[in-house]
C-alpha cells in the first residue's frame, strides 16, 4: 500500500480535511461506494450519512448532509453542504436536525420531498446510533 | 475667546469621543481577523464548485437541454441586481462605494433599455437606494439580526433567487458587492450570477468587464479517461447550479463583511487620530488662555499695590 489518495472534504464554511488517505467510504444517492487510489474519474451526488476516512488503519468518521463527490486522477474532493466530525456532534444537535427536517418535509413535494426524506432517513439512522 | 470652563468641557468631550472611536477600531480589528478567516475558509468550496461545473458544462456541449440557470433564458430584458451592503454605518466610504457602483449599473442598464429590479441585502444600501429607486426594489433583507454569517443565510437567499428565476421574474442576475483586497482598499465589483456561463450559449449581453460566475477553465487532465456520472450530467447540473449561486452569494457576503470591518477599522483609526490632534490643539489654547489670565491678574495686583 504505497499508493495514497489525495482527499479533501470541504463545506461552504470550512475545509475539514485535506491530505493523503488510503480509502474513503462515501454514501452516494444511488448507493454507497468506496474510493481507493487510482479510482476512475467519477462524480456522484451524496445523501445524508457518514463518510469514513481510512488512513494507516485509523478510521475517522465525518457526518455530511448533501453534496457531491468528485474523483479525478488528481484525487477525491467531497463538497458537502454541511459537514462535521461525527465525534463532535451531540445527540441534541441531531435531534434538532431531525425535527427541522420533519417540518420541512411537510411543505415539500416531488423531487425535493424525496431528497428531504433521504435526508431525514439518514438523520434518523444517525440519531438511533 | 472661549472661557476656561468651556475649553475644559470641550477637551473632555473630545477625549470621550476618542475613547469610543478607539474602542470601535479595536473591535473592528478583531472582527476583521475573524471575517478574513471565514472568507478564506469558504474559498476552496466555491473554487472547486465552479471547477466542477465548468467540467460538467464542457462535457455537455451541444446538448440542447442545458439548464437555463447555466445558459440563460435567451433574452436579457429584465435584470435583477442583487446589491449586498453592510447593515451598520461608521465604516468610511464602504457603503457609498457599493451604492455608487450599483447606481452606475442601473443607469447603464436602463440606458440600454433593460428593466431593472433590485434585490437588496443590508440596511445601509437599502436606505440609499430605496430613496432613488423605490419603485424597482422587489426585495430587501437585513442581516442585522444574524449574529454570525453562516451558509444557511446564503442558502435562503439563493433559494429565493432561484425560485424567482424559475417564475420568470428576471432573465439575468447580477451581484454587486465589495471585494476585499486589503484593509485599505475594497473595490466594489459586479458579477453575473445567472446565466452562470454566458459564453456557453449565445452571448447574452454580459459585459466583458464583468466576471462570469464560473470561469471557463479547461477541465482537469483526466488522462484520456471519461467521467462517469451518478446520476447523469443533466441531473447533476440541476443540483449543482443552485448550489453554485448559494456559494457565490455566501462568498460575496463574507467578502463584504471583511471589507466592512477593514473599512471601519481604517475609518475609526482616522477618527482616533483626528481626535488626538484636536485634543492637542484645544489643550494648547487652554494653557495659553490660563496663562494670559494669570498674567493679567498679576498685573492688576501689582498696579493696585503701586497705586497705594
Amino acid at each position: 500500500m504505497t499508493d495514497k489518495l489525495t482527499f479533501s472534504l470541504v463545506s461552504p464554511e470550512a475545509e475539514l480535511f485535506a491530505g493523503d488517505v488510503d480509502q474513503v467510504d462515501i454514501p452516494g444517492t444511488e448507493g454507497d461506494f468506496s474510493v481507493l487510489p487510482k479510482h476512475a474519474p467519477f462524480m456522484a451526488a451524496i445523501r445524508t450519512g457518514t463518510i469514513i476516512v481510512r488512513v494507516d488503519g485509523v478510521e475517522t468518521q465525518y457526518f455530511v448532509q448533501g453534496g457531491f463527490a468528485d474523483v479525478t486522477p488528481a484525487g477525491l474532493t467531497v463538497l458537502a453542504e454541511k459537514a462535521s466530525l461525527l465525534s463532535e456532534l451531540s445527540a441534541e444537535t441531531i435531534q434538532a436536525e431531525v425535527t427541522a427536517a420533519t417540518a420541512a418535509l411537510a411543505n415539500l413535494n416531488g423531487d425535493a420531498a424525496l431528497a428531504m426524506q433521504q435526508n431525514l432517513d439518514g438523520l434518523k439512522a444517525l440519531a438511533s446510533a | 475667546m472661549a472661557s476656561l470652563k468651556e475649553l475644559q468641557n470641550r477637551i473632555k468631550s473630545v477625549k470621550n469621543t476618542q475613547k469610543i472611536t478607539k474602542a470601535m477600531q479595536m473591535v473592528a480589528a478583531a472582527k476583521l481577523r475573524k471575517a478574513q478567516e471565514a472568507a478564506e475558509k469558504s474559498r476552496p468550496y466555491s473554487e472547486r464548485l465552479s471547477g466542477v461545473i465548468s467540467n460538467l458544462a464542457s462535457s455537455m456541449t451541444g446538448a440542447g437541454d442545458a439548464p437555463e440557470l447555466l445558459v440563460g433564458t435567451g433574452s436579457s430584458e429584465t435584470v435583477l441586481l442583487i446589491v449586498a451592503s453592510a447593515d451598520r454605518g461608521l465604516c468610511g466610504g464602504f457603503n457609498t462605494n457599493i451604492v455608487r457602483k450599483a447606481r452606475e449599473e442601473i443607469v447603464a442598464l436602463e440606458r440600454a433599455g433593460k428593466k431593472v429590479k433590485l434585490f437588496l441585502i443590508g440596511k445601509k444600501g437599502y436606505d440609499q437606494l430605496n430613496r432613488l429607486y423605490d419603485d424597482r426594489v422587489v426585495e430587501y433583507i437585513s442581516l442585522k439580526e444574524e449574529r454570525k454569517l453562516h451558509a444557511g443565510i446564503a442558502q435562503r437567499i439563493g433559494e429565493q433567487i432561484t425560485a424567482m428565476f424559475e417564475r420568470g421574474e428576471f432573465d439575468v442576475c447580477k451581484l454587486v458587492f465589495s471585494e476585499f483586497e486589503n484593509v485599505m482598499s475594497q473595490t466594489p465589483v459586479s458579477q453575473t450570477l445567472i446565466p452562470a456561463m454566458p459564453d456557453f450559449g449565445d452571448n447574452l449581453g454580459a459585459d466583458a468587464q464583468d466576471r462570469p460566475a464560473v470561469e471557463t477553465a479547461g477541465g482537469p487532465d483526466l488522462g484520456g479517461a471519461i467521467y462517469t456520472y451518478e446520476p447523469d450530467e443533466a441531473g447533476m447540473l440541476r443540483v449543482l447550479l443552485p448550489r453554485n449561486i448559494n456559494a457565490q452569494i455566501f462568498g460575496a457576503l463574507l467578502e463584504n463583511q471583511a471589507g466592512e470591518m477593514g473599512s471601519k477599522m481604517a475609518a475609526m483609526d482616522n477618527a482616533t487620530r483626528n481626535a488626538g490632534d484636536m485634543i492637542d490643539k484645544l489643550t494648547l489654547t487652554f494653557n495659553r488662555t490660563r496663562q494670559a489670565r494669570i498674567t493679567s491678574e498679576l498685573i492688576e495686583i501689582i498696579s493696585g499695590a503701586e497705586a497705594l
